[in-house]
């Protein structure tokens, strides 16, 4: 396809949209390294690591983001086997109900994130489950199975089924099928829907204040930091750190599933 | 004579579908036997029914002697050469050809060596290295075949083997296909909805219609000696002629190649006129049956709309069985 020049005021408009989305973000980075501590003044009277350093020592941090880290990787190991599974069903068979249940699976990502963290949060009260690191992980792994089942789903779809009867056919049970034929060519797939997942999981909110009891996982470290801050700079660093954790898994997933016509359609 | 395989009195039903409906049959060992018919006739899910991909309603398949009911695919020695080839995307041709053996658990030398030897034998020496993307059509159809001969199966099922290839690229698999069965001695059962495959390179041929089988028999028993309508009409467009024409007490088939347009005989009207190169195909209209002439080089050719004599040797009519 040839590209031609836009009109001059749509260029203009793109770029003032991009500068919106990402400038605060930039703001966010710059304020990591003010000596201010106070307020937000621009621009920033002066530059300094010591905030760093402030982070690096404070042991709330590292209980929050290793608080984090677990959930999601918990969160994202059940998505994993749970929405490889169901896509497996799904896309490999036809049973009564087989639509109905694709829709269930996908809805948790489609619902608001406060209504599936009331309901949770009833719900474990009904079942008298304390609130627990469990909790936090059972919220978070509904929407992480969903971006696990999508992406494994659309992988299945453009796996020919007669690879499997193939493999069948030259001798293998359906756990060396599994092993050397299914996984081999879903596992792009399952790597980003995993990557996904975890930073979903990573910086939730939401779901997370209505199913954590005493806990506070990173993101509602941060929160709680806005309301009564101590050293607001250091939230600027590990607002930082969030994003990196979070900003490459994405970046990684997308690398993954781009080039992944020449791996799951070379089929045909 | 050993019995590949024998199926007797086999369904298979798919909701209210009766995709096979009690078919009976014996395929000889050695045998390069071709299950013939058009789409949705039946004769794919037989072949899955050997192989195991499909569990029969009623009856029984015996593969050499021994039942197969619940015997998983994996564990029958047959071997499928699949419609769309199949070949493992993530593998490369080496690695496909070598997969039933890996998985057999032999030896990495050893397993490479026969694949080797399996890819000269399809005629792809060389080509171990190299992804199945990389590859045309007729050279995974190649690939396809070495994956499935390399674990010498006692039968090689071949599903409308030769379907996506070229028309030229075809006759010559046609040709390699069977030689390659007289060199190894397997047997070999295709399926395929073209009656000239069939035709040319079947030992017998078993004719699907509608779950059934209608007849099983040699090419020429197929070609020059239908026993059904059907068959008269599917496999090279026989000429159905009623009984009133013939004087028989039944239907009868006959070659359009028999068919001659004389001064004595049976009274047509010319309706089409086809020129073939080698022949004249001839549409012929007596008094509503239709029926088709092949005219040889050099025989006169008339014109659509006249009045001709039609005439054949009554031993060239081939008397069916059963009604209209």
């Amino acid at each position: 396809m040839r590209s031609e020049q836009a009109p001059l005021f749509l260029r203009v408009a793109a770029m003032g949209g991009l500068l919106f989305l990402h400038v605060p973000l930039l703001l966010i980075f710059v304020y990591a390294f003010t000596t201010e501590d106070k307020s937000f003044q621009w621009p920033p009277p002066g530059f300094t690591l010591k905030w760093f350093a402030a982070a690096w020592e404070r042991p709330d941090i590292w209980e929050a983001l290793s608080l984090s880290l677990r959930v999601a990787t918990i969160a994202t190991l059940i998505a994993l086997v749970l929405g490889t599974l169901c896509a497996a069903a799904v896309s490999r068979s036809r049973f009564f109900g087989r639509e109905v249940i694709s829709l269930l699976v996908i809805l948790p990502i489609a619902l608001p994130g406060i209504i599936t963290g009331i309901s949770l949060r009833s719900a474990f009260n009904l079942a008298d489950i304390p609130f627990s690191f469990w909790t936090i992980v059972l919220g978070h792994a509904t929407f992480c199975v969903v971006v696990v089942y999508n992406n494994a789903v659309a992988r299945f779809r453009r796996t020919s089924g007669s690879l499997v009867e193939a493999s069948m056919d030259l001798g293998a049970n359906s756990f060396q099928t599994f092993r050397h034929v299914i996984l081999p060519n879903i596992a792009t797939a399952l790597l980003a829907g995993g990557m996904l997942a975890f930073a979903l999981s990573f910086d939730e909110v939401i779901v997370t204040t209505f199913t954590a009891g005493q806990q506070a996982t990173l993101p509602i470290w941060m929160l709680e930091e806005l309301v009564r801050p101590r050293e607001r700079p250091v939230t600027n660093v590990v607002a930082m750190v969030v994003v990196l954790v979070t900003f490459l898994p994405i970046l990684g997933a997308y690398y993954l599933t781009r080039g992944t016509d020449t791996v799951a359609g070379s089929g045909k | 004579m050993t019995v590949a395989v024998s199926f007797s009195g086999v369904t298979r039903h798919f909701g209210t579908v009766r995709a096979v409906d009690g078919v009976d049959l014996d395929i000889a060992e050695g045998e390069f036997f071709a299950m013939l018919g058009p789409s949705g006739s039946g004769k794919t899910t037989c072949l899955r029914l050997i192989a195991g991909f499909e569990q029969p309603t009623g009856g029984d398949i015996r593969l050499f002697g021994q039942s197969v009911r619940d015997v998983p695919p994996y564990r029958r020695a047959v071997n499928t050469v699949f419609q769309d080839y199949a070949l493992f995307p993530h593998l490369n041709v080496l690695d496909n050809v070598a997969y039933g053996l890996m998985i057999a658990g032999k030896g990495k030398t050893e397993r490479y060596r026969e694949s080797e030897a399996a890819l000269d034998l399809v005629a792809l020496p060389g080509y171990g290295g190299r992804k199945p993307s990389e590859l045309s059509g007729g050279q995974r159809q190649r690939v396809a075949l070495a994956r499935a001969l390399v674990n010498k199966p006692r039968v090689l099922l071949l599903d409308e083997p030769l379907g996506a290839l070229d028309l030229k690229l075809r006759e010559q698999m046609q040709e390699e296909l069977k030689s390659l069965q007289r060199q190894l001695c397997i047997t070999f059962v295709f399926v395929t909805h073209d009656q000239g495959e069939a035709l040319s390179m079947a030992d017998r041929v078993a004719v699907f219609n509608q779950g059934r089988i209608v007849q099983v028999g040699s090419p020429e028993d197929i070609y020059y000696r239908p026993e059904v309508p059907f068959v008269a009409d599917f496999v090279g467009s026989s000429n159905i002629l009623p009984p009133i024409l013939t004087g028989l007490s039944a239907l009868a088939a006959i070659r359009p190649e028999a068919l001659r347009l004389t001064d004595t005989g049976t009274p047509a009207t010319v309706t089409a006129v086809n020129f073939l190169g080698a022949a004249t195909r001839v549409a012929l209209d007596a008094n509503g049956s239709r029926m088709t002439a092949l005219l040889p080089k050099g025989a006169v050719r008339p014109t659509v709309g006249a009045s001709v004599k039609v005439s054949w040797d009554a031993a060239d009519l081939h008397q069916m069985k059963g009604g209209a």
